[in-house]
């Protein structure tokens, strides 16, 4: 009985050799080969478009090896973008233009009354002239990343370019705040009169005061300037927000996010830059009377009447009793 | 004319970061920056990799397509270098770069980047060979000496390589012939669009 006890430990303990050896095999074969089981710089390139890997030095973020995905970045920046920008400006440009000469400037029908009414007050029309100022530097020195090398450059040279561009880089980083909040006080200041409502509909069903002919009525901000606001606030915020997440760094994202940040950034950009060329065409040569309102922040009465009847309603329902008391100083005035 | 390269052999590198310090020394870099730097993938486990990478001085680089004010240009060797006097510091060609080189030395300091350093081949930069602007701005110029680049010079494994591109992928090729395996020039494809056929 030990004796068959012995034969069968026996015969398991072969049985577990043999096994260990058959095991023991691949890592033979492993040894012959040692790239079998290493990684491939296409293999991984494939499954992610970007290699990453551990690094010992402090900067964690150099252990990304390789992101090919910059070759696409690098297209749409030299190729791309440029056509977006150049269609939308030179388009919104040409429109302007031919827009016009066909129609000139939008006249006051009746004529001017010679009675002003209070329209945008200092604090409004500062806020106004913060974001607009900041706006056009911003403008200006951002179309220079884009199209300043291929149109600036050949010109000046390179010393001069880049000594403008410095500058230009400096003030489009820094003037970033103070538009910002020119952003945030506009989307505060005039949110109540822009949610728009039924009277939109019907004023661009009639094209407006400056596509049509006719006189649509509209409370304090019509349809237009509804579209307006909302490309401020909606184009301002985007655009603050992309253009400080390449500001800073790695704060938010790696490369990839920041190639993303700069997509969405341009190309709300440039789509805002030729929006506002609208919106500085109709509140100057575009329209008689529109600048006022503005500029000094009264606008006659007649042109109230014309282009915001609702809203001169509204104004003259809640200073019904300055009503009368205006009417001799008119008289005077004439 | 030589068109020079680097190239790393995967499978001889030890990750040591030797050519990380020579490098750092060598050009006096400042604070922050590694214009080289070893990446090790699948670290600790079987088919581990390390990868010496720099910038790789690509054939029709991005950076210098990317610049906004042009401020990048080849040399007759190959070798891709920028002038420090136009830099604008706007972080552009790092958005570009596939391979991470080009750094800055203030990140994220409300946009004040500083201007942009990366591995200049041991090349210098456009100032006169081996001045002292040359090599307060970006390091030395080991190759107006007619030495190679440090950090594969140096290298203990003579796992990177730096040169002639023709020659080194030779002694790559030749390499993975005799030995029966290579994990191939990493960064090539993307770089020059081309890789060694193994």
């Amino acid at each position: 009985m030990a004796y068959f006890a012995r034969l069968v430990r026996l015969a398991i303990g072969a049985g577990a050799l043999l096994l260990l050896v058959s095991a023991a095999s691949p890592s033979i074969a492993q040894q012959i080969n040692p790239t079998a089981s290493a990684v491939k710089e296409q293999q991984l390139l494939q499954e992610l478009n970007r290699i990453q890997g551990r690094v010992s030095i402090p900067d964690q973020r150099s252990g990304v090896l390789e992101q090919p995905a910059g070759r696409e970045w690098r297209e749409f920046r030299n190729v791309t973008l440029r056509w977006i920008g150049g269609v939308a400006i030179l388009g919104m440009l040409a429109v302007l233009i031919i827009f016009y000469l066909s129609r000139g400037m939008v006249r006051l029908e009746s004529g001017r009354s010679g009675r002003t009414i209070v329209r945008f007050t200092s604090f409004e029309r500062f806020v106004h002239w913060l974001t607009a100022t900041c706006f056009i530097i911003l403008a200006v020195s951002g179309l220079n990343i884009t199209f300043g090398r291929p149109l600036l450059l050949p010109l000046i040279g390179h010393e001069a370019f880049s000594e403008w561009s410095q500058w230009a880089k400096y003030a489009h980083n820094y003037l970033s705040f103070p538009f910002t909040i020119g952003v945030v006080l506009i989307f505060l200041m005039w949110i109540a009169g822009n949610i728009p409502n039924k009277v939109d509909v019907d004023w661009v069903k009639r094209g407006g005061g400056i596509v049509g002919h006719d006189h649509p009525p509209a409370y304090r901000f019509n349809a237009g300037q509804k579209a307006i606001y909302w490309i401020v606030v909606i184009g301002g915020g985007l655009v603050a927000a992309t253009g400080y997440a390449l500001m800073f760094p790695f704060y938010l994202s790696g490369i990839e996010g920041m190639q993303l940040a700069q997509i969405v950034h341009s190309i709300v950009a440039m789509l805002f830059v030729a929006a506002m060329l609208a919106h500085i065409y109709i509140g100057t040569i575009g329209m008689e009377g529109a600048f006022e309102a503005m500029g000094g922040g009264t606008v006659d009465v007649n042109w109230a009447k014309e282009h915001h009847r609702l809203w001169l309603e509204e104004e003259n329902a809640r200073t019904g009793a300055n009503e009368a008391r205006a009417q001799p100083s008119v008289t005077a005035a004439r | 004319m030589a068109r020079m390269k680097f190239l790393c052999d995967a499978d001889r590198c030890i990750e040591c970061n030797a050519c990380v310090t020579a490098c750092k020394n060598e050009h006096e870099v400042p604070w922050g920056i590694n214009r080289r730097r070893v990446v090790t993938l699948d670290d600790g486990k079987p088919g581990e990799r390390s990868i010496s990478m720099a910038c790789m001085h690509c054939t029709d680089a991005p950076c210098a397509a990317v610049c906004p004010v042009n401020c990048f240009y080849t040399t007759a060797d190959g070798v891709v270098l920028h002038s420090k006097d136009l830099c604008i510091g706007c972080g552009y060609c790092f958005y570009a770069c596939p391979f991470g080189a080009p750094q800055y030395p203030k990140v994220g300091n409300f946009g004040s980047r500083g201007k942009m350093d990366k591995c200049t081949f041991c090349a210098g930069g456009p100032e006169a060979d081996g001045s002292r602007e040359e090599y307060e701005k970006y390091g030395a110029n080991r190759l107006a000496e007619g030495k190679l680049p440090l950090c594969a010079e140096m290298c203990s494994t003579k796992s990177l390589l730096a040169g002639d591109g023709e020659i080194i992928a030779q002694i790559y090729k030749e390499r993975v012939m005799k030995r029966g395996y290579g994990s191939g020039a990493w960064g090539w494809k993307t770089a020059y669009r081309e890789t060694i056929e193994s």
